[in-house]
């Protein structure tokens, strides 16, 4: 058989290309530029997605809808190119919230930013993966710059821990996912996600060797999304990298994980919703529970949002668990409620490590009892804490809210029992959650400050560039949800 | 083609990866616990290929192979870190952080 090259869409490609050629540029740069003008580096990288971010809008307004290359195993569409600039968004926000604390705490700087952008590139690549290789290549590509990431402070044996923990049960789900995947291409003798779905609803359903396969690749995901009883690298983790990393790694890594199970659940496996329906349903009910509970009695900041990422991921699985059930009815809502609560979820959550990184740099301690009368010497820093918080507990009128709404809409859509009843475990659980997002509230404006030191914050200019930028979104999607409105014809992937 | 057979071989491959990473102590034997599983992955994508006449499975396992030694090189450099800054790569020892 002759070769045919498979014909490109240099402009659906061209974010990818573009951020290539950008952290090639940031890597080489580091060579050249000596120690004085390494801050130089931080800006090409962030000029570097400003760039990949003017391709996506020219295809966002192209009439062309639906680009599909190499067999429809990559696809660019509404929903890769809304998860794509949400990518390109949460990278240059961390990049913002990184800089000084790279350059101030002496570390490399050009690997960092390359590394970085390495990460979101296997991100904005995983958003189009309609296909089993690309998405484990784009899994790679985002999971190997971050595990270097999160042991970037060398001498620190917390950081080590972080990376070596991170590396050894990230490696494990992708192997366990890799076998689930060699199973499915067994069966179906394809390894593109349309044609699996086809076959899933006709000569696949009922065989057991396919709904092992099914399982094995939830399981792998469900360590990346870290999800109860998969998650116990995440704390640690979380715990011991460097905070921006840990911001990364919270909203990301962990949406990078969501994006695949979107495309595998709903292009892929839909047909058979009786083997993740229920799985979907148990890992949800138990984040949820799980990840609120151990959130309740963390003294230390970092691990509460650690916990209280576990919780929000939770929240995300519950509109998969529904997706299929009552013949797939509440389907589209549920895919929608997915999308828009991770977006949500990147503003609010990189809002809230925005605000520990500021206060890190004064108290130098991640203890929540640093925290007390920071309304006295920071009071904008408190108040923006306790905006991101309630948004994460879901209180009106802030973006959080609409985001619960949206899942408890596709729980009603769905309408069957089993769904109102997960309903019921997440509106139990945002309860639960609201304890101890108010406890820090409480600590920040009630608590007297530890050893009387009032001496005010300085927040150098790019942190308060991240947090207004995740502030508006917080607010102006909570004050006009209508923003959401726009995207009704995201739910294109849902049969 | 008996495609049973490789399909076991496989599977027993992988389950002893499988053990490996959950009973060694020593990082090193647990990268190589991981490799194990994901060479039982190769060994069934190119069963499944040969089987099935199709060249997908042999590239797939390359981008395994491929991908597995950029893995590994990764986890050997992050060993090799904890062990400059303690001397010491067992695993049971690495608790710093608790809770």
């Amino acid at each position: 058989m002759p070769f045919t090259p498979p014909s490109l869409d240099y402009h659906a490609l061209a974010p990818e290309i573009i951020l290539t050629a950008v952290l090639a540029v940031v890597l080489l740069a580091d060579l050249f530029l000596d120690q004085s003008r390494k801050w130089l580096l931080s800006n090409i990288a962030a000029f570097g997605l400003v760039a990949a971010m003017v391709p996506i809008i020219s295809l966002a307004l192209s009439d062309t809808d639906v680009r599909s290359m190499v067999d429809g195993a990559y696809v660019v569409d509404n929903f890769a190119l809304v998860l794509k600039a949400l990518f390109l968004g949460v990278g240059f926000v961390v990049l913002l919230m990184s800089t000084n604390y790279v350059e101030d705490g002496d570390y490399y700087e050009g690997e960092f930013y390359f590394l970085l952008l390495s990460s979101l590139l296997g991100m904005v690549v995983m958003s189009s993966s309609r296909d089993l290789i690309t998405i484990f290549v784009a899994l790679e590509t985002l999971s190997i710059p971050a595990y270097m990431l999160a042991g970037w402070r060398k001498r620190d044996l917390k950081s080590n821990e972080a990376s070596l923990k991170y590396y050894l049960l990230g490696v494990l789900a992708s192997a366990v996912m890799l076998y689930g995947m060699s199973l499915i291409y067994g069966f179906t003798g394809t390894t593109v996600l349309v044609d699996i779905g086809e076959q899933m609803a006709g000569n696949a359903a009922n065989q057991p060797l396919v709904t092992l396969a099914i399982v094995f690749i939830i399981v792998g995901f469900a360590f990346k999304v870290s999800a109860v009883p998969f998650h116990s690298w995440a704390p640690d983790t979380y715990e011991g990298a460097p905070t921006p990393v840990t911001a990364f790694l919270s909203v990301a890594s962990k949406t990078g994980g969501f994006v695949a199970l979107l495309q595998l659940v709903f292009v892929g496996f839909f047909g058979r919703d009786d083997v993740w329906g229920p799985m979907f349903g148990i890992l949800a009910a138990l984040t949820m529970t799980v990840g609120n509970l151990i959130a309740l009695r963390q003294t230390n900041i970092v691990r509460m949002l650690a916990y209280s990422s576990i919780a929000q991921a939770g929240y995300i699985l519950v509109p998969f668990a529904i997706a299929g059930s009552n013949g797939g009815a509440g389907a589209g809502s549920a895919f929608t409620a997915t999308v828009v609560y991770l977006l949500v979820y990147a503003a609010m959550n990189l809002g809230a490590f925005a605000i520990v990184i500021a206060v890190a740099r004064k108290t130098r301690s991640g203890e929540i009892t640093s925290y007390g009368g920071l309304y006295e010497y920071a009071p904008g820093l408190a108040v923006l804490m306790s905006i991101f918080l309630f948004s994460l507990a879901g209180i009106p009128p802030l973006a959080g809210f609409w985001a619960k709404v949206f899942i408890f809409r596709a729980v009603i859509d769905a309408g069957t029992s089993w769904a109102v009843l997960l309903g019921v475990v997440a509106a139990v659980n945002s309860v639960i959650a609201l304890f101890y997002y108010s406890s820090i509230a409480r600590e920040m404006f009630m608590n007297p400050v530890p050893d009387g030191d009032r001496t005010p914050i300085r927040v150098p200019t790019p942190l308060i560039t991240a947090l207004g930028i995740t502030a508006a979104i917080v607010i102006v999607v909570g004050v006009y949800p209508q923003t959401f409105a726009n995207f009704g014809d995201l739910a294109s992937l849902v049969p | 083609m008996y495609l049973n057979q490789f399909l076991l071989l496989a599977a027993i491959i992988f389950c002893l990866g499988v053990y490996g990473v959950l009973a060694r102590k020593n990082a090193v034997l647990v990268l190589m616990s991981i490799e194990l599983m994901l060479n039982a992955v190769n060994i069934n994508l190119i069963a499944f290929g040969a089987f099935r006449n199709n060249v997908i499975g042999q590239v797939f396992s390359l981008f395994v192979i491929a991908i597995a030694a950029a893995e590994v090189g990764v986890g050997l450099a992050i060993v090799l870190l904890i062990f400059r800054n303690r001397a010491d790569i067992d695993l049971d020892e690495l608790a710093q952080m608790k809770g």
